[in-house]
This record gives C-alpha cells, structure tokens and sequence, in this order.
C-alpha cells in the first residue's frame, strides 16, 4: 500500500513504539504517588515536557498535555473568551477554514453571547494580516487562526498575524496540528501565546496531544477532578503516551530540514505531474504549503469514486467530497478558498511523507491520471462540459 | 466493516450498461452538480418494452453502483414494470446501502421515471402526472 493520507494521521515511528512499550512496562506507576516508582513515573512526565518545551521555545510550566489537538483547541478558546468575558471582551476573531474543533467550539460561544468575525481565505489558501488587524475592535479577546490548513496545507503568517495581537493586546491562539514537527516553531520569536498540537499526526500514538499557553493565561478547566497538570486537566496522565510523543517529537525536529526538503521535491514532482491533467487546478498557493501536501480537484468527477478507485490501486488518500465526510456539503475549506460546488466535490489530498519513493511518486501520477480519465468517461458534467453545454470552471 | 457491501463495490468496479445510446427513445436525466449525484438513463424502447439501457453518472460510489443495478432490473421489462422500481428494491438488489446514501437509490429510480416520462412525451402518451410528481428535492442534501 501506499499511504498517503499522513494529515489524517501517520505510522507510529519505531522509537516511539519502544518508548511507549518502555514505560508501559517499566514505568507503570501512578505520577501522583509519592513512592519513588511513582516519583520515575513523574519524572519521564516531567522530562517529555522539557523536550515539547525546548522544540517550540517555551518553559515546561507552559506545556499542559492533553488528549489530542481537538482537547487543545477547545481549552485554549474556552479559556480565552472565559478571560475576556472577565473583561467584558466578548468578540474573536478566526477564519473560515479552520478545523472543526475550533469552529464548533467557535459555534458554541455564539450561543453563548460570543461575537464571532471568520475571516475570509483568499484564493491562494491564505489570511492576510492587514485583515486580521482591520477586525480587531475594542471587544476582541481573541484570535485563533490555524498554522497550517489539514486540507489544502497552506501556512499562514503567523509571525505576522502574532505581531498584530502583541499589538492591541489580544491573545493569539494557533492550531498548529498539521504544521508541527514540518515546520520550525519558536512560540517566542513567532508572537503566539497559545498552540496546539497532536502526536498522531508526527509518528507519535493516537489519543495525546498539548496545549502551549504562555505563563500568565489562566486556563479554564474542561475536565474536572484530581490535580494533574497543575489542576488544569484532571486525570491520571498518559505517561507511556506523553514518553512515546516527545520521542517522536524529537525525532521529527533531529531529522527536519532533510525530511522536508525530500518531501518537499516528491510533493513538486506529484504537482507537476498531476498538472498535466486537463482541467485540473491545484488548491492552495504552490510554495506556502506543507512540505507532504497535494490538493486538486478536477473537474467533471466525484472525489469518493476517485478514492475508491485508487484504493483499488493501493493507493490510500483523502478528498473534501462531501460523499467520503457523511455529510452532503463538500469541503468547507475548499469552499471558503473560492471552489464552487461542483468542483470542490472533484477533490483529492495527498499527504505524503518522506518514505514515499520516488517511484511511488510516478505510480501515483499514473493513477490517478487513468482513474481520472476512466469516471470522466461516462461523466454527464464532462460530457456537458466536451460538448460546450457547460463552461469549464478549471 | 468495509463502508459498502461487496455488491455495491462489485457494481461500482464494474459497472453494467455504462455508457450513450445514440438516438435513444428516451432520456432522463436528475441530480445537481453541486449535491455531487448526476445521472442521465437512455432508454430504447420497442413495443413498450426497454431493449436497452444505458447511463452516464457523475457521483461517487453508491451512486454509481445504483445506476447500475437500476438499468440491469429494468432491461428487457415492460414500462409498466420499469415504473414500478422503487428506490427500496434497487438498494435491497445492492444488499443494502448507508442510511446517507440512500439518497443514491432514488436518484436512480428518477432517472428511470424522468426517461419514462420523456418517453411519453415526445409520444403524446397520456399519462398519469401523479406517477412522475416531482418527488426529489436537492434543496434538503445541500444548500442550493
């Protein structure tokens, strides 16, 4: 099989598996007993957020683990709008393709008395700052905007977009689920006050993820009970989980430039050859993007029969059909970035990682330009659109 | 638990009666490109009866697989059958289908009835407009 849908998650590597394995075994204790076994369990605790800490230039104190980014997401703008409503601030700030985790949450707090601005995407797949300034207002407690998109992969200007908040003294928050352990980070250098990140989508296991928060934002609690993580997020901590994450972490961050620059070259190449289909069109700027991210949608075919197929061929990816998401609506993302309907559902996403060979590269190409080829081939839409019934959008 | 059953991947891997009958009798075609389901049914009829069937569709699995299995339960049946083929029976013949995709079925089935329709049409068939009532509305599987 090839596997290239690593943005909806990825292999665990080997030297996370043997770190989880290490303390599932050997450091079973409880952190919060004070006998020296549990104490050892404290310490690899202790020591996974020293090394989360250092990768994004933050203090230990500042790194809170949780259950994945969505928990991530959801405590940082809960936290955030529960500060702001102390100061009678009840406005944020966000964009429209942001993950659902922070859309929801966003949904949420409308409900609640929230007002909340989502900023439009451009063409190219990303916010511009100037925006993100123009909509500040004397009520605004928040921003959140994404690192990078877990669809289309473009990155955002988040130094930038941090400088504005510093500015007018509004909290910056940034789901950087899709951009850590790809990107370098420095929460300092970059303006950000809150990030979130999973392990899952860096070689790491399933179920763990942290939220960065600078000293001096007082989060809000989603689950209540023991004090744990300095009685922010109750529950006995998933030490082996945590261990394996900062093992991966680290990993991803000794190996990064070779990593990305090799991923980066497959990623031009399947650009490339995946241009040469007619009336196709890639999603999101060529070069602010993702180093493993492809995203296209071509026109006159239905992204989950397009899936289905290359399955068929061994070939594991993703699309912002509305067909593959249970729901009728395509890709809010594809949508937000200008893609009528009736090319958003023509989508596919690769997500690719360094292991992909070069001749996987080729044998993608090839395939999906056949399967492409194939559904167009009865068609209705691109039999409108060969006989001039319909203009081509793309 | 694969998402469809091996019928429906069976239909969709190799789909029956794909394809354009030129100078067809009749033509139906139903769906919308921004709910992502289109499908257009040919149909050659002689003496009432469906002696071909053909159809093109653009959506995704379970619509194609349906489209399929629509044209094999009405090739070589008389009219009078063809109008009787539910949305129901074409998923049942597909050994069923995800409660979200059920949708795909009664495209299918109105593809055969707008053909039908057609048909009637171009030959001044009278015929009962209750039969062809326009029953699907894309307005309730997406924001039109």
């Amino acid at each position: 099989m090839i596997y290239a849908d690593n943005a909806a998650t990825t292999k665990m590597s080997e030297a996370a598996i043997k770190r989880m394995i290490e303390v599932a075994n050997e450091n079973y204790g409880n952190p919060s007993s004070l006998y020296v076994f549990g104490q050892r369990a404290k310490e690899i605790l202790e020591e996974a957020r020293e090394d989360v800490a250092g990768i994004i230039n933050a203090n230990p104190k500042e790194i809170l683990f949780t259950s994945g980014g969505s928990e991530a997401d959801n405590q940082a703008i809960i936290s955030a709008a529960e500060l702001g409503k102390k100061k009678g601030k009840n406005h944020i700030i966000s964009s429209k393709f942001e993950h659902h985790a922070v859309l929801h949450t966003l949904q949420k707090l409308e409900k609640n008395g929230f007002e909340v601005t989502l900023l439009d995407v451009h063409e190219d797949g990303l916010i511009r700052p100037e925006e993100v300034e123009a909509a500040i207002k004397d009520e605004t407690c928040l921003v959140t905007i994404m690192y990078a998109n877990n669809e289309i992969g473009t990155i955002q200007p988040i130094k930038e977009i941090g400088a504005i908040c510093r500015k007018h003294g509004v909290v910056f928050h940034t789901d950087a689920v899709q951009a850590i352990a790809h990107l370098k980070i420095d929460v300092e250098d970059q303006n950000i006050d809150m990030l979130s990140a999973s392990a899952h989508k860096f070689h790491g296991p399933k179920g763990v993820g942290f939220l960065y928060a600078r000293k001096g934002i007082l989060l809000t609690n989603l689950i209540e009970g023991g004090a744990q993580e300095r009685g922010k997020r109750a529950g006995t901590e998933n030490v082996p989980g945590i261990a394996a994450m900062a093992t991966a972490l680290k990993e991803a961050y000794a190996n990064l430039d070779e990593n990305a620059e090799n991923t980066r070259k497959k990623r031009d190449r399947l650009i490339e050859g995946l241009s040469e289909i007619e009336h196709s069109a890639l999603n999101g700027d060529a070069t602010k993007r993702l180093p493993g991210n492809v995203n296209f949608c071509f026109e006159g075919i239905e992204g989950e029969s397009l899936l289905l197929l290359l399955d068929d061929k061994g070939i594991a990816a993703s699309s912002g059909s509305a067909c593959t998401s249970g729901s009728l609506d395509p890709s809010h993302v594809l949508l937000a970035i200008g893609r009528v309907h009736d090319v958003a559902h023509g989508s596919l996403r690769l997500s690719i990682d360094e292991k992909l060979t070069d001749e996987d590269v080729e044998y993608v190409i090839t395939a999906v330009k056949e399967v492409v080829e194939y559904l167009r081939g009865f068609s209705p839409i691109w039999r409108d659109l060969t006989t001039g019934k319909k203009q081509f959008i793309l | 638990m694969a998402l469809y059953s091996d019928k429906v991947m069976d239909h969709f891997r190799n789909p029956r009666n794909v394809g354009v009958i030129e100078n067809a009798d009749a033509v139906g075609e139903v769906g919308n490109a921004k709910c992502g389901d289109i499908m257009t049914m040919y149909l050659k009829i002689d003496n009432d009866i469906i002696s071909d069937v053909k159809f093109e569709t653009f959506g995704c699995g379970s619509a194609i697989a349906s489209s399929s299995m629509a044209t094999e339960l009405i090739k070589g049946k008389p009219i009078s059958e063809a109008l009787q083929l539910t949305n129901k029976a074409v998923a049942e013949a597909l050994d069923g289908l995800p409660a979200y995709k059920m949708h795909c079925s009664v495209l299918a089935e109105e593809a055969i009835k707008s053909a039908i329709k057609d048909y009637y049409d171009k030959n001044g068939i009278e015929y009962d407009k209750e039969l062809f009532a326009e029953g699907h509305d894309c307005a309730h599987c997406c924001d039109v």
